[in-house]
């Protein structure tokens, strides 16, 4: 059984945003980058699956960027991921989600598998829309938002987040492809020993002209921070004169101490 | 401009949600016709042309057959825009049916901005416009567009399709018993991922407590299990509108904000001076969440 689960390098979300000279998207200058989140739980799960199935299954990792997702790549086979592909593309801020999704299904198409994992959404684009694109390229069964699952006989059972607490159950017969959702599971850590182990994998590079085929769809017109919307007070300084500052807001602005 | 609305109905009713499509399509100045899987007997308040599948025959959640189902109706009424909400219904169907349109997907869509759409990025810190050209297919963002009264009678135009079923829907799980009931509660205090560790949740209890409210908490505290997900506020948890909310160490993601921002007072306090909470705070304070909110505690009880 093949398995391949698709990750994307994001920036840490904690950090300051800028746009860059083109006006499309972020300046990296200063950011520090790590999985996206959402990714990590698909591959925990797809490790998992991997591990169930023991030697009968293989699990391939991939990534499209820059050189730096190599790291992420790394992590993902530290994790347990048996391969990983790297689709070298300095640029893929510039393409849309329907390109992107487009080059993953082109490289998925050549090599027929069974089951393919990814994260709900990115962190940073928030498109939701990689994972279903790709299985609507390939013909795949998809259920998206998933925070359960489990895979027997043939048949994934996947537990897909609804609004306000719902939940909603869902068969599908493989090929299939899912989309995973924070608190699926709890993704491990790398360990030493696996992380050098890691270092033997196999890591295929693809030039992304390989496997781009498809016109942007949607273009980015321009990227900048929200206006400040006026009327929100920022207090700063030192705490006890804060605490004092916010006690009489509250006194003063809400039901709060009015007893 | 022409816009098909794409309604939800979920457990037999329509989902409420399906009015703020028409507040969309109603600002942006379109014309518009609706989409539904539902109950025939049950319809919108809803003065337009409404394609109708019989939910009994199509069921709620088949998307392989949905997607047909909004392909005919796409081609009977050759809208500009196919809008779904950004919800779990629309982000798992609107990706298929853009690909069989052969059209782009603009998703989430939180506003207007010189003659397209502005998109938030970034988990909300950032922004971003696209114009657009030709047929696309958007979601909106929950709670971005106000809703629509609900008017009027719709002229229904029935649809059916063939079963198609890559997936088997087999039923709905329902929400884990509340301890609490947060919808009701006048004062909030909810941690977020900012307190740092699961012993410090004890410290904005300690101020839900002292003012008599109570403890909420943010996707990120309850998915690493700091505290239960009945204290979740956000749109995967509870919406409230309390008249005091004090969001700890709480950045604001999207999906948290749609949940509290009806609130009558929301003070933020975020060591991030540029966190997207501040945008909707009355009032952000800028400091470790770990020394102001014990201080405040001390302070109110005396």
């Amino acid at each position: 059984m093949k398995l391949l689960v698709c990750v994307k390098q994001v920036p840490d979300l904690e950090s300051r945003f800028k746009p860059d000279p083109s006006g499309q998207w972020y300046s990296e200058t200063d950011l520090a980058f790590r999985i996206n989140e959402y990714d990590d739980y698909a591959v925990e799960q797809a490790v998992r699956l991997r591990e169930q199935l023991g030697d009968a299954a293989e699990l391939t990792v991939l990534s499209v960027g820059p050189d730096r997702v190599v790291e992420v790549l790394k992590k993902a086979l530290a994790m347990g991921c048996d391969r990983a592909v790297h689709v070298q593309d300095p640029a893929p801020h510039l393409k849309d989600p329907w390109q992107i999704a487009s080059i993953i299904a082109a490289y998925a198409r050549s090599q027929q598998y069974d089951l393919i994992f990814t994260g709900f959404q990115s962190q940073d684009r928030g498109s939701a829309q990689i994972g279903p694109t790709i299985a609507e390229l390939l013909g795949y069964a998809c259920t998206t938002t998933l925070v359960g699952f489990s895979f027997a006989d043939g048949v994934v059972t996947a537990t897909r987040e609804l609004e306000g607490g719902l939940k909603g159950v869902v068969k599908m017969k493989l090929p299939a492809l899912v989309t995973c959702q924070l608190g699926l599971n709890v993704p491990r850590y790398p360990t030493l020993p696996n992380i050098m182990k890691a270092k033997k994998k196999e890591l295929e590079t693809v030039p992304v002209a390989n496997l781009l085929q498809e016109e942007t769809r949607i273009a980015t017109e321009s990227f900048y921070a929200p206006e400040k919307k006026g009327g929100g007070m920022v207090l700063e300084g030192d705490v006890t004169e804060l605490v004092n500052r916010v006690y009489a807001i509250l006194k003063e602005k809400t039901p709060a101490l009015r007893q | 401009m022409k816009a098909l609305l794409i309604g939800e109905s979920r457990e037999g009713k329509l989902l409420e949600s399906t009015y703020e499509l028409v507040g969309f399509a109603r600002q942006l100045g379109a014309d518009s016709a609706m989409f539904l899987v539902g109950d025939p007997g049950r319809l919108p308040g809803y003065a337009g042309k409404l394609y109708l599948a019989d939910v009994a025959q199509a069921g709620e959640y088949q998307p392989d057959l949905h997607k047909k189902l909004i392909l005919d109706a796409v081609e009977k009424e050759n809208p500009d825009l196919v809008v779904f909400l950004h919800s779990s219904y629309g982000w798992d169907l609107a990706p298929r049916v853009a690909v069989r349109l052969g059209v782009g997907q603009v998703s989430e869509v939180i506003g207007f901005k010189e003659g397209g759409f502005e998109l938030g990025a970034c988990n909300g810190k950032m922004r971003r416009a696209v114009k657009l050209q030709g047929r696309v297919v958007v979601t909106i963002q929950a709670g971005a567009f106000a809703a629509a009264p609900a008017e009027g009678s719709p002229q229904v135009e029935p649809l059916k399709e063939s079963a198609v079923s890559l997936v088997e829907f087999a039923g709905y799980q329902p929400p884990e018993p509340k301890d609490i009931d947060l919808a009701r509660a006048e004062i909030i205090v909810s941690a977020g991922r900012g307190v740092g560790k699961k012993e410090n949740v004890e410290v904005i209890a300690a101020l839900a407590k002292a003012l008599g409210g109570e403890l909420g908490a943010s996707r990120p505290v309850v998915d690493a299990g700091w505290v239960e997900h009945s204290h979740q506020v956000g749109t995967t948890g509870q919406t409230v509108s309390p008249k005091l909310y004090i969001a700890c160490g709480i950045s604001g993601a999207i999906q948290h904000l749609a949940g509290m921002k009806k609130s009558g007072f929301i003070l933020a306090i975020n060591k991030d001076r540029e966190a997207p909470i501040g945008e909707i705070a009355d009032v952000l304070v800028v400091a470790d969440v770990l020394q102001f909110v014990p201080a405040l505690t001390a302070k109110i009880a005396g």
